[in-house]
């Protein structure tokens, strides 16, 4: 069953054939694009859309690549040698699965999410070449290889901190979600808030475009933010008139802190507002 | 199948390789994107595609290749454009009066032929395969007000295509990484010069030191600690302003900003097109708040990295000659300021934002960057990201 995108995720059509890509030949997906743009919902509705279990390993600067196969806790054993616990024969007592073990071991094929692999060391990536191309591991303790009974659906994501490895990028196939054009803007917004006024959306999508096109912003307010700013708009049930108004006094969107982030985009913001009111006043 | 489109993504310089060819064709073989020209597009961009700055050329090759435009060629372009497509065009643009007016200056076949003249520019430019005119101010197709969008030269001959297709929006054109330096490209160009130390107080468990440590104590837990590791590049950024650096503000600016939130030991100075006795912090005092050259020289230690960005165009005696300034009345000249801040900073580079093709008009340039051992890296992606490969070794 192909993956169209769900009632709470619109996918464009290239993400859609991206995903189905994947899904068919079995390979990962990787997934880049500006943040808040939806990268690691896409794993959760994916596996919503097709009814399987969605299995998430975050990484960190600190995680490695076995880190997902398997640990061998050896503090554990130790101290269980020490108490002269049994248990302690037998080493794979002591060996705790990882995400991808967890995923390989599942009866029914999951979604994995490895989100933000670019946070690693350089190395990770490399580290789990043959792991995603096989599906499969050996654990050296146990002198066991772990295969996966259904071959998972893999997708990473990326914020582009680093290059990723080229042997790496190889077997992956790639996405770059764009920022969506105002059409999939209001459908975003359409599924997320069904019952929000038509006028209030027109005025709000608008002063939202208008914020992204202000040179000089550090970060540009993206889908998440917008969402969160409506949400917002919503409760404190501001009208659309409000935000459509030219009355120079109030240049600044109400609620503006939901859409900037940083304190010298606000003050940029002012700035130019206030230029803005000072020119009006010279007319 | 589709070995010129493969061929031609290799000549533009896209890595793709046998095994992503091999994908394409897997995915086509296992019935994806079969029926539909949009969805082949979006299939064929994720498995041969792995880099956002490839995707517009990319999107080039592909709009080449699939309008059955054979004869493209990037390296010489013969383009033939038949005439009936020209006169197509004027005649849809052009009203009786302005015909007139063509008749004047020159006739209707001066005029085609300045209109082909156009287009075999236009296509060279954008290399090859576009098949649309751009904005041409100057032009007089131009100045009689015809808007150039939404027209395509041949459009029967395409009839299947409707008028713009995603290819030919090109929207990731911002992206590649010969063109556009946006404050986040910068800012992963920059991430090649970080440079981890471990710095700080102790807080972290040294476990290789502290099992020998505590084998050395007979089994009596000897605990080790280190820092944590931290980003421990300096840089040193000397900003050329004003005169003919203008126009670069705004690059420079963006790059200011992705250097600043990028390193911690970041320090900044600005200099008018030649580096001599003061640089100064503050533009709007730079009169009367300078720092000696020298007082950089001692106060910056050499570990630090030194970027210059300017434009390099300048006379050559303001490099030159004792004097040459166009500001004040140097002593030394400025050659001998610039072999100082090389000496003392065996990692620099000069950061210029004109294209490289334009440095060989300045003789000052060249001079410059004889004097950085030919350490001058355009201000692009590949130019930063030469110059912080430079830096690093």
């Amino acid at each position: 069953m192909p993956f169209e995108g769900t009632d709470t995720y619109i996918a464009t059509d290239d993400l859609k054939v991206s995903v189905n890509a994947a899904i068919t030949l079995q390979r990962p997906l990787l997934i880049k694009g500006e943040p808040g743009t939806g990268k690691t919902v896409l794993a959760n509705e994916i596996a919503r859309s097709l009814g399987a279990p969605l299995i998430e390993w975050h990484i960190k600067s600190t995680t490695k690549a076995q880190h997902g196969l398997y640990d061998y806790d050896a503090v554990a054993r130790l101290r269980d040698g020490q108490l002269g616990d049994v248990r302690v024969q037998d080493i794979s007592n002591y060996i705790v699965r990882g995400k991808l073990w967890e995923a390989f071991d599942s009866d029914v094929r999951p979604v994995v999410l490895i989100d933000e692999i670019d946070k690693a060391d350089i190395e990770f990536p490399n580290d789990l070449l043959l792991e995603l191309d096989r599906m499969e591991f050996h654990i050296y303790e146990t002198k066991t290889t772990v295969i996966s009974k259904n071959r998972p659906i893999v997708l990473i994501t990326s914020n582009n901190e680093k290059e990723l490895p080229d042997a790496f990028l190889r077997r992956c196939f790639f996405h770059y979600i764009t920022f969506p054009n105002e059409e999939t803007m209001q459908q975003i917004v359409d599924v997320h808030f069904p019952d929000i006024k038509k006028k209030l959306l027109r005025e709000a999508l608008q002063v939202f475009y208008d914020l992204r096109d202000i040179p000089g912003l550090k970060k540009k307010p993206s889908t998440s933010e917008l969402l969160d700013w409506l949400k917002l708009l919503l409760a404190e049930e501001i009208d659309a008139d409000i935000l459509r108004t030219n009355d120079p006094a109030k240049l600044i969107p109400p609620l503006y802190g939901a859409l900037l982030k940083s304190e010298q985009d606000v003050h940029l913001l002012e700035r130019l507002a206030f230029l803005n009111r000072r020119e009006r006043a010279n007319d | 199948m589709f070995f010129k489109f493969f061929s031609d993504l290799r000549r533009l310089d896209v890595p793709v390789s046998l095994r992503e060819y091999l994908d394409l064709l897997g995915a086509l073989d296992k019935g994806l994107g079969h029926y539909q020209v949009e969805e082949f597009y979006y299939l064929a961009r994720t498995i041969l595609i792995k880099n956002e700055s490839h995707i517009d050329r990319f999107d080039q090759v592909f709009a080449s290749i699939f309008r059955g435009l054979e004869a493209v060629d990037f390296e010489e372009e013969i383009v033939e454009i038949p005439e009936e497509w020209l006169r197509k065009m004027g005649e849809l643009l052009l009203t009786e009066e302005e015909k007139e007016n063509i008749e004047s200056l020159g006739g209707w076949e001066k005029l085609m032929e300045t209109l082909r003249q156009r287009l075999e520019e236009q296509k060279e430019r954008h290399q090859g395969g576009n098949k649309w005119i751009g904005t041409q101010g100057k032009s007089p197709f131009g100045a009689q007000g015809y808007n150039p969008e939404g027209i395509r030269i041949g459009q029967e001959e395409n009839r299947n295509y409707s008028a713009v297709k995603v290819w030919d929006k090109r929207i990731f054109r911002d992206l590649d990484s010969d063109i556009e330096l946006g404050t986040r490209n910068i800012k992963v160009a920059l991430r090649r010069l970080r440079k981890f130390a471990r710095e700080g107080s102790a807080d972290e468990l040294d476990l290789d030191d502290t099992v020998s440590s505590t084998a050395r104590n007979g089994g009596w837990l000897d605990i080790k600690m280190v820092p944590e590791r931290h980003n421990a590049v300096k840089v040193l950024l000397l900003f050329d302003v004003g005169g003919s650096m203008d126009s670069h503000v705004r690059t420079c600016e963006e790059l200011f900003s992705a250097a600043r939130t990028e390193f911690k030991h970041l320090e900044y100075y600005y200099f008018h097109n030649c580096i001599y006795e003061s640089v100064w912090k503050e533009n709007r005092r730079r009169q009367s708040r300078r720092l000696a050259t020298w007082d950089l020289l001692h106060t910056y230690s050499s570990d630090y990295k030194l970027i210059i960005v300017g434009d390099a165009a300048m006379s050559p005696y303001e490099i030159a000659h004792p004097g040459g300034s166009v500001e004040h009345w140097n002593e030394e000249s400025g050659d001998i300021w610039l072999r100082r801040l090389v000496k003392t900073y065996p990692n620099v580079s000069w950061l210029n934002p004109l294209p490289k093709d334009r440095w060989r008009y300045f003789q000052s340039a060249g001079m410059v960057s004889e004097l950085l051992e030919g350490r001058m890296f355009p201000l692009t992606l590949d130019g930063l990201e030469s110059a912080m490969r430079s830096m690093n070794n």
